[in-house]
Protein backbone atom coordinates (compact mmCIF):
# COMPACT_ATOMS: atom_id res chain seq x y z
CA UNK A 1 0.00 0.00 0.00
CA UNK A 2 2.72 2.47 1.02
CA UNK A 3 4.62 1.56 -2.09
CA UNK A 4 1.60 2.30 -4.22
CA UNK A 5 1.14 5.71 -2.59
CA UNK A 6 4.81 6.51 -3.15
CA UNK A 7 4.54 5.53 -6.80
CA UNK A 8 1.48 7.74 -7.18
CA UNK A 9 3.30 10.67 -5.58
CA UNK A 10 6.30 10.14 -7.85
CA UNK A 11 4.08 10.09 -10.95
CA UNK A 12 2.24 13.16 -9.76
CA UNK A 13 5.44 15.10 -9.21
CA UNK A 14 6.64 14.17 -12.70
CA UNK A 15 3.32 15.32 -14.15
CA UNK A 16 3.49 18.62 -12.25
CA UNK A 17 7.10 19.20 -13.21
CA UNK A 18 6.06 18.58 -16.81
CA UNK A 19 4.01 21.74 -16.60
CA UNK A 20 7.10 23.87 -16.37
CA UNK A 21 9.40 21.64 -18.41
CA UNK A 22 7.82 23.09 -21.58
CA UNK A 23 9.74 26.32 -21.11
CA UNK A 24 12.29 26.81 -23.86
CA UNK A 25 14.63 28.88 -21.69
CA UNK A 26 18.18 27.58 -22.16
CA UNK A 27 20.75 27.42 -19.39
CA UNK A 28 22.92 30.15 -20.91
CA UNK A 29 19.99 32.57 -20.80
CA UNK A 30 19.16 32.18 -17.11
CA UNK A 31 20.11 35.12 -14.94
CA UNK A 32 22.28 34.56 -11.86
CA UNK A 33 19.86 36.52 -9.67
CA UNK A 34 16.85 34.23 -9.02
CA UNK A 35 14.56 37.18 -8.23
CA UNK A 36 15.37 38.84 -11.55
CA UNK A 37 15.03 35.52 -13.37
CA UNK A 38 11.59 34.96 -11.85
CA UNK A 39 10.51 38.42 -13.00
CA UNK A 40 11.89 37.73 -16.48
CA UNK A 41 9.94 34.46 -16.67
CA UNK A 42 6.78 36.29 -15.58
CA UNK A 43 7.21 38.84 -18.38
CA UNK A 44 8.16 36.42 -21.14
CA UNK A 45 5.16 34.23 -20.34
CA UNK A 46 2.93 37.20 -21.27
CA UNK A 47 4.59 37.81 -24.63
CA UNK A 48 3.48 36.12 -27.81
CA UNK A 49 6.06 34.49 -30.03
CA UNK A 50 5.49 36.22 -33.37
CA UNK A 51 6.87 33.29 -35.33
CA UNK A 52 4.56 30.59 -33.93
CA UNK A 53 1.88 33.04 -32.69
CA UNK A 54 0.09 30.76 -30.23
CA UNK A 55 3.02 30.18 -27.92
CA UNK A 56 4.60 32.55 -25.46
CA UNK A 57 8.25 33.41 -26.02
CA UNK A 58 8.93 31.55 -22.78
CA UNK A 59 7.66 28.36 -24.46
CA UNK A 60 8.96 28.84 -27.97
CA UNK A 61 12.17 27.50 -29.46
CA UNK A 62 12.10 30.00 -32.34
CA UNK A 63 15.35 32.00 -32.63
CA UNK A 64 13.41 35.27 -32.44
CA UNK A 65 11.79 34.12 -29.18
CA UNK A 66 15.25 33.44 -27.77
CA UNK A 67 16.44 36.90 -28.82
CA UNK A 68 13.44 38.51 -27.15
CA UNK A 69 13.94 36.48 -23.95
CA UNK A 70 17.52 37.76 -23.89
CA UNK A 71 16.35 41.29 -24.51
CA UNK A 72 13.83 41.20 -21.65
CA UNK A 73 16.57 39.96 -19.30
CA UNK A 74 18.92 42.69 -20.52
CA UNK A 75 16.29 45.33 -19.82
CA UNK A 76 15.69 43.98 -16.30
CA UNK A 77 19.41 43.89 -15.59
CA UNK A 78 19.64 47.49 -16.77
CA UNK A 79 17.12 48.35 -14.03
CA UNK A 80 13.83 48.45 -15.95
CA UNK A 81 10.60 47.78 -14.06
CA UNK A 82 8.41 44.92 -15.31
CA UNK A 83 6.08 47.41 -17.00
CA UNK A 84 8.96 49.21 -18.69
CA UNK A 85 10.46 45.97 -20.02
CA UNK A 86 7.07 44.87 -21.32
CA UNK A 87 6.48 48.33 -22.79
CA UNK A 88 9.83 48.16 -24.59
CA UNK A 89 8.71 45.10 -26.55
CA UNK A 90 5.16 46.41 -27.10
CA UNK A 91 6.54 49.67 -28.54
CA UNK A 92 8.29 47.63 -31.24
CA UNK A 93 5.82 44.86 -31.93
CA UNK A 94 2.47 46.37 -30.93
CA UNK A 95 -0.35 45.08 -28.73
CA UNK A 96 -0.45 41.88 -30.78
CA UNK A 97 2.65 40.72 -28.91
CA UNK A 98 0.67 40.61 -25.66
CA UNK A 99 -1.10 37.29 -25.13
CA UNK A 100 -3.60 39.10 -22.88
CA UNK A 101 -5.03 41.99 -24.91
CA UNK A 102 -5.14 45.33 -23.06
CA UNK A 103 -8.52 46.86 -22.18
CA UNK A 104 -9.05 49.89 -24.42
CA UNK A 105 -11.85 51.30 -26.53
CA UNK A 106 -11.00 49.06 -29.50
CA UNK A 107 -11.10 45.92 -27.33
CA UNK A 108 -14.23 46.69 -25.30
CA UNK A 109 -16.30 44.42 -27.51
CA UNK A 110 -13.81 41.63 -26.88
CA UNK A 111 -13.68 42.11 -23.12
CA UNK A 112 -17.27 43.07 -22.31
CA UNK A 113 -19.10 41.56 -25.29
CA UNK A 114 -19.71 38.12 -23.74
CA UNK A 115 -20.98 39.59 -20.45
CA UNK A 116 -23.23 42.02 -22.34
CA UNK A 117 -24.58 39.14 -24.44
CA UNK A 118 -25.26 37.10 -21.31
CA UNK A 119 -27.12 39.95 -19.61
CA UNK A 120 -29.11 40.72 -22.79
CA UNK A 121 -30.06 37.03 -23.01
CA UNK A 122 -31.15 36.93 -19.36
CA UNK A 123 -33.27 40.07 -19.75
CA UNK A 124 -34.87 38.69 -22.92
CA UNK A 125 -35.66 35.39 -21.22
CA UNK A 126 -37.10 37.09 -18.13
CA UNK A 127 -39.41 39.27 -20.23
CA UNK A 128 -40.52 36.26 -22.28
CA UNK A 129 -41.33 34.21 -19.19
CA UNK A 130 -43.22 37.10 -17.56
CA UNK A 131 -45.31 37.64 -20.66
CA UNK A 132 -46.10 33.95 -20.98
CA UNK A 133 -47.14 33.77 -17.32
CA UNK A 134 -49.50 36.67 -17.79
CA UNK A 135 -50.96 35.09 -20.91
CA UNK A 136 -51.44 31.77 -19.11
CA UNK A 137 -53.29 33.35 -16.13
CA UNK A 138 -56.96 32.10 -15.99
CA UNK A 139 -59.58 34.41 -17.47
CA UNK A 140 -62.20 35.68 -14.99
CA UNK A 141 -65.42 33.61 -14.83
CA UNK A 142 -68.46 34.77 -16.73
CA UNK A 143 -71.86 34.97 -15.02
CA UNK A 144 -73.07 31.42 -15.78
CA UNK A 145 -69.77 29.90 -14.62
CA UNK A 146 -69.80 31.96 -11.45
CA UNK A 147 -73.29 30.69 -10.60
CA UNK A 148 -72.29 27.08 -11.15
CA UNK A 149 -69.22 27.45 -8.97
CA UNK A 150 -71.28 29.09 -6.22
CA UNK A 151 -73.77 26.25 -6.40
CA UNK A 152 -71.02 23.63 -6.16
CA UNK A 153 -69.50 25.30 -3.15
CA UNK A 154 -72.93 25.54 -1.49
CA UNK A 155 -73.00 21.73 -1.54
CA UNK A 156 -75.43 20.52 -4.17
CA UNK A 157 -74.02 17.18 -5.23
CA UNK A 158 -74.70 16.53 -8.94
CA UNK A 159 -74.56 12.78 -8.42
CA UNK A 160 -75.19 10.78 -5.26
CA UNK A 161 -72.04 9.91 -3.35
CA UNK A 162 -71.45 6.40 -2.28
CA UNK A 163 -70.33 5.72 1.30
CA UNK A 164 -66.67 4.84 1.60
CA UNK A 165 -65.70 6.09 -1.82
CA UNK A 166 -62.50 8.17 -1.83
CA UNK B 1 -46.36 35.53 -36.36
CA UNK B 2 -44.66 33.89 -39.38
CA UNK B 3 -41.98 36.60 -39.23
CA UNK B 4 -41.05 35.58 -35.70
CA UNK B 5 -39.92 32.19 -36.97
CA UNK B 6 -38.02 33.80 -39.87
CA UNK B 7 -35.79 35.93 -37.60
CA UNK B 8 -33.40 33.15 -36.50
CA UNK B 9 -33.09 32.06 -40.14
CA UNK B 10 -32.20 35.58 -41.23
CA UNK B 11 -29.67 36.02 -38.42
CA UNK B 12 -28.04 32.71 -39.33
CA UNK B 13 -27.95 33.57 -43.04
CA UNK B 14 -26.24 36.91 -42.26
CA UNK B 15 -23.69 35.18 -40.04
CA UNK B 16 -23.02 32.60 -42.76
CA UNK B 17 -22.60 35.30 -45.40
CA UNK B 18 -20.12 37.14 -43.17
CA UNK B 19 -18.05 34.01 -42.62
CA UNK B 20 -18.02 33.14 -46.33
CA UNK B 21 -16.92 36.71 -47.14
CA UNK B 22 -14.07 36.50 -44.56
CA UNK B 23 -12.93 33.15 -45.94
CA UNK B 24 -12.94 34.47 -49.47
CA UNK B 25 -10.85 37.55 -48.65
CA UNK B 26 -8.32 35.32 -46.88
CA UNK B 27 -8.31 32.88 -49.80
CA UNK B 28 -7.69 35.64 -52.32
CA UNK B 29 -4.72 36.86 -50.26
CA UNK B 30 -6.19 40.32 -49.65
CA UNK B 31 -6.10 39.82 -45.92
CA UNK B 32 -4.05 37.46 -43.83
CA UNK B 33 -5.06 37.23 -40.18
CA UNK B 34 -1.62 35.88 -39.26
CA UNK B 35 0.08 39.09 -40.42
CA UNK B 36 1.18 41.19 -37.49
CA UNK B 37 0.28 44.85 -37.93
CA UNK B 38 3.34 47.04 -37.54
CA UNK B 39 3.47 49.11 -34.39
CA UNK B 40 5.92 51.45 -36.09
CA UNK B 41 3.72 52.92 -38.83
CA UNK B 42 3.86 56.69 -38.41
CA UNK B 43 6.84 56.46 -36.05
CA UNK B 44 10.34 57.70 -36.83
CA UNK B 45 12.99 55.27 -38.07
CA UNK B 46 14.74 53.62 -35.10
CA UNK B 47 18.24 54.84 -34.23
CA UNK B 48 20.92 52.36 -35.26
CA UNK B 49 24.35 52.03 -36.87
CA UNK B 50 25.35 48.81 -38.63
CA UNK B 51 28.61 47.89 -40.36
CA UNK B 52 28.66 46.63 -43.94
CA UNK B 53 29.01 42.88 -44.45
CA UNK B 54 32.52 41.84 -45.57
CA UNK B 55 33.01 42.73 -49.22
CA UNK B 56 30.40 45.50 -49.35
CA UNK B 57 31.36 49.19 -49.33
CA UNK B 58 28.52 50.89 -47.40
CA UNK B 59 27.08 50.01 -44.01
CA UNK B 60 23.67 51.26 -42.92
CA UNK B 61 22.62 53.72 -40.25
CA UNK B 62 19.65 55.95 -39.45
CA UNK B 63 21.56 58.94 -40.88
CA UNK B 64 21.72 57.27 -44.32
CA UNK B 65 17.93 56.94 -44.48
CA UNK B 66 16.82 60.30 -43.09
CA UNK B 67 15.84 63.02 -45.55
CA UNK B 68 15.13 60.70 -48.48
CA UNK B 69 12.29 58.54 -49.69
CA UNK B 70 13.69 55.13 -48.83
CA UNK B 71 12.91 51.45 -49.05
CA UNK B 72 14.42 49.27 -46.34
CA UNK B 73 14.37 45.57 -47.17
CA UNK B 74 15.03 42.99 -44.46
CA UNK B 75 16.59 39.97 -46.12
CA UNK B 76 18.97 37.05 -45.73
CA UNK B 77 20.66 34.57 -48.03
CA UNK B 78 19.10 31.67 -46.05
CA UNK B 79 15.57 32.89 -46.71
CA UNK B 80 13.94 31.33 -49.82
CA UNK B 81 11.24 34.02 -50.35
CA UNK B 82 14.04 36.61 -50.34
CA UNK B 83 15.48 34.87 -53.40
CA UNK B 84 12.02 34.92 -55.00
CA UNK B 85 11.58 38.68 -54.54
CA UNK B 86 15.20 39.51 -55.49
CA UNK B 87 14.50 40.26 -59.21
CA UNK B 88 11.80 42.73 -58.16
CA UNK B 89 14.28 44.53 -55.91
CA UNK B 90 16.75 44.73 -58.79
CA UNK B 91 13.95 46.30 -60.81
CA UNK B 92 13.13 48.79 -58.02
CA UNK B 93 16.82 49.72 -57.83
CA UNK B 94 16.63 51.25 -61.33
CA UNK B 95 14.76 54.23 -59.85
CA UNK B 96 17.63 56.32 -58.52
CA UNK B 97 15.36 58.89 -56.85
CA UNK B 98 14.46 56.32 -54.21
CA UNK B 99 17.05 55.03 -51.76
CA UNK B 100 16.96 51.23 -51.68
CA UNK B 101 18.84 49.73 -48.75
CA UNK B 102 19.13 46.29 -47.18
CA UNK B 103 19.08 45.09 -43.61
CA UNK B 104 20.90 41.76 -43.75
CA UNK B 105 19.29 39.76 -40.94
CA UNK B 106 21.24 37.05 -39.09
CA UNK B 107 23.26 36.12 -42.14
CA UNK B 108 26.78 34.93 -42.87
CA UNK B 109 28.82 37.54 -44.77
CA UNK B 110 30.39 35.00 -47.13
CA UNK B 111 27.04 33.41 -48.03
CA UNK B 112 25.57 36.83 -48.80
CA UNK B 113 28.62 37.79 -50.90
CA UNK B 114 28.38 34.54 -52.90
CA UNK B 115 24.68 35.04 -53.57
CA UNK B 116 24.95 38.69 -54.65
CA UNK B 117 28.02 37.97 -56.80
CA UNK B 118 25.83 35.67 -58.82
CA UNK B 119 22.44 37.42 -58.62
CA UNK B 120 23.42 41.09 -58.37
CA UNK B 121 23.16 43.65 -55.58
CA UNK B 122 20.09 45.90 -55.61
CA UNK B 123 21.11 47.88 -52.51
CA UNK B 124 23.23 51.02 -52.20
CA UNK B 125 23.76 50.34 -48.48
CA UNK B 126 23.68 47.06 -46.56
CA UNK B 127 23.72 46.79 -42.79
CA UNK B 128 24.93 43.49 -41.32
CA UNK B 129 22.61 42.75 -38.40
CA UNK B 130 24.38 39.57 -37.37
CA UNK B 131 22.66 39.05 -34.00
CA UNK B 132 19.28 40.45 -35.06
CA UNK B 133 19.30 43.18 -32.41
CA UNK B 134 18.57 46.04 -34.83
CA UNK B 135 15.80 44.03 -36.53
CA UNK B 136 14.01 43.93 -33.17
CA UNK B 137 14.13 47.74 -33.08
CA UNK B 138 12.23 47.66 -36.37
CA UNK B 139 9.71 45.10 -35.11
CA UNK B 140 10.89 42.51 -37.61
CA UNK B 141 9.57 38.99 -37.02
CA UNK B 142 10.54 37.24 -40.24
CA UNK B 143 12.29 37.72 -43.55
CA UNK B 144 11.64 39.24 -45.96
CA UNK B 145 10.06 42.44 -44.74
CA UNK B 146 9.93 45.73 -46.58
CA UNK B 147 9.56 49.18 -45.04
CA UNK B 148 8.98 52.47 -46.84
CA UNK B 149 10.20 55.70 -45.26
CA UNK B 150 9.13 59.24 -46.15
CA UNK B 151 11.42 62.28 -46.38
CA UNK B 152 10.71 63.21 -42.78
CA UNK B 153 12.17 59.88 -41.69
CA UNK B 154 8.83 58.36 -40.74
CA UNK B 155 7.84 54.76 -41.48
CA UNK B 156 4.77 54.88 -43.70
CA UNK B 157 4.46 51.31 -44.96
CA UNK B 158 5.44 47.82 -43.90
CA UNK B 159 5.10 44.59 -45.81
CA UNK B 160 5.72 41.30 -44.03
CA UNK B 161 6.44 38.71 -46.69
CA UNK B 162 7.85 38.79 -50.21
CA UNK B 163 7.21 41.57 -52.73
CA UNK B 164 5.07 40.62 -55.70
CA UNK B 165 4.46 42.25 -59.10
CA UNK B 166 0.90 42.94 -57.99
CA UNK B 167 1.95 44.65 -54.74
CA UNK B 168 4.50 46.76 -56.58
CA UNK B 169 1.92 47.87 -59.13
CA UNK B 170 -1.03 48.41 -56.80
CA UNK B 171 0.58 49.66 -53.60
CA UNK B 172 4.29 50.35 -53.60
CA UNK B 173 4.88 52.29 -56.82
CA UNK B 174 1.85 54.57 -56.28
CA UNK B 175 2.98 55.20 -52.70
CA UNK B 176 6.54 56.02 -53.78
CA UNK B 177 5.20 58.40 -56.46
CA UNK B 178 3.15 60.20 -53.81
CA UNK B 179 6.07 60.41 -51.36
CA UNK B 180 8.41 61.81 -54.03
CA UNK B 181 6.14 64.76 -54.79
Amino acid sequence: MIRRVLLLLALLSVALAGGTAHAAVEPDEILADPMLEARARGITRQLRCLVCQNQSIDDSNAPLAKDLRRLVRERLKAGDSDEAALGYIVARYGDFVLLRPPVKSTTWLLWYGPAALLIAGAVFLLLRVRRRERAAAPAPLDEAEAKRVAALIAGEPRSPRREGAP
Amino acid sequence: MRLRYLIPGIVFALLGAGLVYALMTIQSGKKNPATVPSALIGKPVPEFVLPAPAGFPQGLSTADIKGRVAIVNVFASWCPPCHVEHPLLLDLAKDKSVLLVGLNWKDKDEKLAAWFKEAGNPFSHIGADRDGRVAIEWGVYGAPETYIIDRAGKIVYRLAGPLTEQLLRDEIRPLLARLKQ
